[in-house]
């Protein structure tokens, strides 16, 4: 590991201080940074403790939810009001890794972790454009099952591994940031990036720019929500795909829905497209069927992972049918 | 800076580069807490911090300044083992005894965890009030941490019979 300095800041305006040299990089649980930095993909200079700002969640005047940005995993999974009105961010939250790592891991963390495409880890043996701009990338014409299918560049096929970004996603979260310069937000749609020729840059944060808290807006409908994921076995495991969902059916007719995806992308994937053709149709497995036909019309699988095209169209059937009681 | 470990206060490394896992074994001798794929796969490094359970290569040690870490040193009291301890003994919760130190602190953390009503990736019903340990929710909990001696019938066994017994008969 590189060496660096560690420092605690006490609020987010000490932390944005700290951040000015180039070097520095907010730490949260660190159970992805201590790892990257483990096997030098990673090599701050500084690291800013910033798990003294905010850890509570708070019901806002709109009847939404505001969460700080170290809230830990485990504590927002377990939240009642999470349970409640946004189960589907709870079930997204207990699907990703371990308990252990849940109780270390920040929200804020969360959002920023990095894809698990074993090339880009693999510092010493494979080209990655993520890792070393203008290198060139290995998983392309490597071993590519995990990769992405929808999205993706000829720089990277990365996927972006939160699960609970992807409840994030599909619940309208709006990311709270703070920096220098003042405060914003960006949904959290846009909040990630697609790889396009500049797979390194992840994200839409500014240098320097701190994530303070993920607000939830209120959603009615969320409290009939669902997470499925996908994976190479029952627990513990990074997602082949996953589907967030929530939905609204009256009279037979989707009124509302929400849908995004995990696992197939280099960023949550808002299934905007299936959503709209969703939207007033009948809430039947056949008009399910199709939406997902339409938002994975895009797809462009690669050598080993074309699977996770129909993966994922039968996921997200399963899903909706499932929230709309009717049998697939 | 400091941090309580096993009740004693103890100095943290100078290095902030030294893992919380790496203190424990380098530093302070105590080797039970394991090293076994120092990249946060496998559980072996368990120990619990302020009773949470964490995993102790993916942590800095500096990270818990102030904080109190309990390793399975900790665990017995007086000479008298922790009864999930015996409990592994009884059950043959384990044949190398590798992984035994992290299953026992996450056991531990888990009893909590179940206790305080956090849900799992199995509970059924996400607005239960309390969650009753039933084998499933104990092996979806548990899967943080492998047993590449394949031990896990006997952990099951007596992770069970300590934590889902106690709390059936309260």
């Amino acid at each position: 590991m590189t060496p660096f300095t560690f420092t605690r800041a006490v609020d987010a305006s000490d932390a944005l201080t700290r951040a000015s040299d180039v070097g520095a990089r907010y730490f949260g649980g660190g159970t992805n940074l201590v790892d990257l930095m483990r096997e030098t993909v990673e090599q701050p200079t500084t690291l800013i403790d910033v798990t003294g700002l905010s850890t509570t969640i708070a019901e806002t005047t709109d009847g939404g939810l505001m969460i700080g940005a170290a809230v830990t995993n485990t504590a927002l999974a377990e939240h009642r009001a999470v349970r409640t009105h946004y189960p589907v961010l709870s079930r997204a939250i207990v699907a990703g890794a371990s308990a252990q790592i849940r109780n270390m891991a920040t929200v804020g963390g969360n959002l920023l972790q990095r894809t698990r495409c074993t090339y880009f880890y693999d510092v010493e043996g494979s080209r990655c454009n993520k890792r070393q701009p203008g290198q060139g990338c290995d998983a392309i014409g490597g071993f590519n099952r995990i990769h992405a299918i929808l999205g993706a560049s000829p720089s990277c096929v990365a996927t972006h591994p939160s699960d609970m970004c992807v409840a994030l996603a599909a619940l309208d979260a709006l990311v709270h940031l703070s920096s220098v310069s003042g405060t914003r937000t960006l949904p959290l749609t846009e909040l990630h990036r697609l790889p396009g020729e500049h797979p390194a840059i992840e994200t839409m944060l500014e240098p320097g720019e701190l994530i303070t808290a993920i607000e939830l807006p209120a959603m009615p409908m969320a409290a009939r929500s669902a997470y499925r994921k996908v994976r190479d076995r029952a627990s513990y495991a990074f997602a082949l795909v996953s589907v967030a969902a929530a939905l609204e059916v009256e009279d037979g007719r989707v009124k509302d829905v929400r849908l995004a995806l995990g696992g197939v992308a280099h960023k949550p994937w808002r299934a905007f497209r299936a959503e709209a053709a969703l939207r007033g149709g009948p809430a039947t497995v056949a008009a399910f069927t199709a939406a997902a036909q339409v938002e994975l019309a895009d797809a462009q699988p690669l050598r080993d992972n074309g699977f996770k095209v129909e993966l994922a169209k039968r996921t997200i059937a399963a899903v909706l049918a499932d929230l709309a009681g009717v049998s697939a | 800076m400091s941090i309580t470990v096993n009740g004693l206060p103890v100095p943290l490394p100078s290095d902030p580069r030294v893992s919380l896992l790496d203190m424990l074994r380098e530093d302070l001798h105590l080797p039970g807490t394991k090293k076994g794929c120092n990249q946060g796969a496998c559980g072996a490094c368990t120990v619990l911090v302020d009773g949470q359970r964490i995993l102790s290569c993916l942590a800095l040690a500096v990270q818990y300044d102030g904080r109190a870490v309990m390793t399975v040193e900790g665990l017995a009291q007086g000479g008298e083992l922790h009864p999930l301890q015996a409990a592994f003994v009884e059950h043959d919760g384990f044949q190398c005894g590798y992984c035994t130190p992290g299953q026992l602190c996450s056991a531990i953390g888990m009893a909590a965890e179940v206790k305080r009503g956090v849900p799992s990736h199995v509970t059924g019903d996400l607005s239960a009030e309390t969650i009753a340990l039933d084998r499933e929710e104990l092996r979806e909990r548990m899967s943080g941490n492998l047993c590449r001696c394949g031990a896990h019938n006997g952990i099951v066994d007596a992770i069970f019979e300590v934590y889902a017994e106690t709390e059936a008969a309260e």
